[in-house]
């Protein structure tokens, strides 16, 4: 439904055929465009106009030495660009020198961190890894009976404790305590903990994050972000950053037609990688982070491939 | 001095000088609405309208410009505003749809218990069968509100959970049904067939139903909110939306587009995890708020 970008500076390019050159001029039109098609893809208003800024001097200072139009020309810096912004690798995964390696997930309501954290460890279990899970999310009906089941579909342990009568902090912690100890005693080398959705503005729950990781020391913190979000991508992921020093993000619900364009806004806010993608509700439907992804969504499917071949 | 001026002079400098104000308040509009999620093609056509007023009245200040914009804002919320459809003889059936974890099963949770408030007899129907522990959620819900709860086992046909809550709510004569379903992205074909196969169901045992179909969407969605609202709207006839999650950070200006370009209102808002946190819309308190 959306005319795709690539095809937009095509048709912003065709009263200037002829001219082989990106001048100042000439490229404020596609600029527009570009800006246009990051704000429908919803990345961030800020990230989008440093982007442009960016595209925008590298434009002014290409040499035009390949069989490419202007409007080729743009695409590819676009793509670049955005390729540059989202890392060009896949981030690696990091393991502690003495296990069990914690992996801590943290987000907003409804983001997909029970389901990532199945995910996660059937990811790590194929790789030869005995994950123990454990929820500390003692708020939300059910959380963790849902945890329990998801661990029991992809067939690994779970630490499940015991709640005392007044739920609250003092059981997140213990919970994450006896986890801890469990998967030493148990020789599980990972653990999980899959926490309860909280805002960036919740002093309090935010606080008891902070004290989870003091308690923890988890050698990676996993930000689990909804690939719909739009613009409140950056307040969040930087709330939580700024709190927690994230180590990488996890975008979920890719299987939709959202564009995705919260990944570069929280790459930008964060500095830290995106790292795995979720592709479906299933336990599978899971996969490590590569940039052409999101960046073929944004210009347009099937434009790189064609684009790469010929520059 | 301005005095000796001639007239038209003045006119002159007052009409660039207002025109210079209102391009940069302008602009400073545009990025407050572009920043809440409204989008650009709702925000431009907000804009533009704007500009022309600003032009042929001279308007003279940005405060006067934001007031003209809140009443553009609230026009479009307002003008999709339609009167709740209540059927003549129980039950009224009302189903919660919308893509994965935008609050679905706390927003039937909370509905269950502000309808009971209000001394209605409700029912609750747990049709997500699919997602881990989705009916031990809202059974949870069902004990907080004291409203009973019609289910089926885990990987059940949710049809089935439906024809077996409509046919109850009608032999009981409750007054509200209300119906959980699994999340689902709008773009699964399969899934938006089985939505739609449940609304038939639903039409089979209470003719007419389901009278509200509510698309819940969660504060912070971008773009993609109009395509959801768009194919939901096809799957299952949306009649109006569940805005969530705007006790957070997210001003949930997609609503606006929504309304803009599909017509659909907002019906309720979600403003914490709590059972009392529901509230009826208020296109007042949700333009100020939009606009900080
Ligand atoms: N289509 C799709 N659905 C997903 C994906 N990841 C998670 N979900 C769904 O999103 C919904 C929310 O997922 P959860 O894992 O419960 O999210 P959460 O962050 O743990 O939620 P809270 O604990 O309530 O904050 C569920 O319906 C999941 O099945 C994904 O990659 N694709
Ligand atoms: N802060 C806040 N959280 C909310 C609100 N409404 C729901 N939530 C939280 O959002 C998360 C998802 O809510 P659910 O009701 O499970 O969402 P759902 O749409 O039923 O999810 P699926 O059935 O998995 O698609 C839970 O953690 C809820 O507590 C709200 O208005 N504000
Ligand atoms: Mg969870
Ligand atoms: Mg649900």
């Amino acid at each position: 439904m959306f005319e795709a970008l690539s095809d937009k500076l095509q048709r912003s390019f065709k009263n200037l055929r002829g001219q082989g050159t990106l001048t100042d001029e000439n490229i404020n039109d596609a600029l527009r465009e570009i800006r246009v098609a990051l704000l429908e893809s919803d990345v961030n208003l800020d990230v989008a106009r440093d982007i442009i800024e960016h595209i925008r001097a590298k434009a002014l200072g290409s040499t035009v030495a390949t069989a490419l139009s202007p409007a080729e020309q743009i695409v590819k810096i676009v793509r670049d660009e955005l390729m540059e912004v989202l890392g060009k690798d896949t981030a690696r995964f990091k393991f502690a020198s003495q296990p069990p390696t914690v992996i801590l997930m943290a987000g907003l309501q409804g983001s997909g961190k029970t389901t990532t954290t199945g995910k996660l460890a059937a990811w790590l279990k194929k790789g030869g890894h005995r994950p123990l899970l454990v929820s500390v999310d003692v708020y939300r009906p059910a959380a963790r009976e849902q945890l329990k089941v998801v661990a029991s579909t992809v067939g690994v342990q779970i630490y499940e404790g015991k709640l005392s009568e007044t739920t609250g902090t003092a059981d997140v912690l213990r919970l994450a305590k006896e986890a801890f100890r469990e998967a030493r005693n148990f020789a599980n080398d990972v653990l999980i903990v899959d926490t309860a959705g909280r805002l960036g503005i919740d002093q309090a729950l935010m606080d008891e994050m902070a004290q989870l990781k003091k308690e923890l020391n988890p050698s990676e913190i996993l930000f689990v972000a909804d690939a719909m979000t739009g613009q409140d991508a950056v307040n969040s992921a930087k709330a939580f950053n700024d709190l927690l020093q994230i180590t990488g993000a996890v975008l979920t619900k890719m299987d939709g037609d959202s564009r995705g364009g919260a990944a570069l806004s929280i790459r930008k806010i964060t500095g830290q990688p995106i790292k795995f993608l979720g592709t479906g509700e299933k336990p599978d439907a899971f996969e490590p982070f590569h940039p052409d992804r999101i960046v073929s969504r944004i210009l347009g499917m099937g434009d790189i491939a064609t684009l790469l071949e010929r520059a | 001095t301005r005095t000796r001026e001639s007239l038209s002079t003045t006119l002159g400098t007052v009409v660039a000088l207002t025109r210079e104000v209102d391009d940069a308040s302008l602009d400073d509009l545009e990025f407050a609405l572009l920043a809440s999620d409204i989008g650009a093609p709702t925000t431009n056509e907000i804009i533009g309208r704007l500009r022309d007023r600003a032009l042929r009245q001279g308007i003279a200040s940005g405060a006067e410009l934001r007031e003209l914009l809140k009443a553009e804002i609230l026009r479009i919320l307002t003008s999709v505003a339609k009167p709740v459809y209540a059927p003549s003889n129980p039950p009224e059936v009302v189903m919660m749809v919308g893509v994965n974890g935008t609050g679905k099963t706390t927003t039937s949770g909370k509905l269950a218990a502000l309808y009971r408030r209000e001394g209605r007899s409700v029912l609750l129907c747990a049709a997500d069968t699919f997602r881990a522990a989705a009916i031990e959620q809202l059974e949870v819900w069902s004990q907080r509100s004291g409203v009973d709860l019609i289910k089926t086992k885990q990987g059940g046909d949710p049809s089935a959970a439906l024809f077996d809550a409509a046919s109850a709510a009608k032999a009981r004569a409750t007054e509200i049904l209300l119906v959980d379903t699994a999340g689902r992205l709008h773009t699964k074909a399969d899934l938006m067939k089985e939505l739609d196969k449940m609304v038939r169901t639903s039409d089979k045992v209470v003719p007419g139903s389901p009278h509200q179909t509510l698309l819940v969407i969660d504060a912070t969605t971008g773009q993609n909110g109009l395509q959801q609202a768009r194919l939901f709207t096809e799957a299952a006839k949306v009649t109006g939306i569940v805005l969530t999650k705007l006790d957070g950070t997210a001003k949930g200006g997609i609503v606006v587009a929504i309304a803009h370009e599909l017509g659909l209102p907002v019906r309720y808002v979600g403003i914490g995890e709590k059972i009392e946190d529901i509230i009826e819309f208020d296109p007042v308190a949700f333009t100020e708020s939009l606009l900080g």
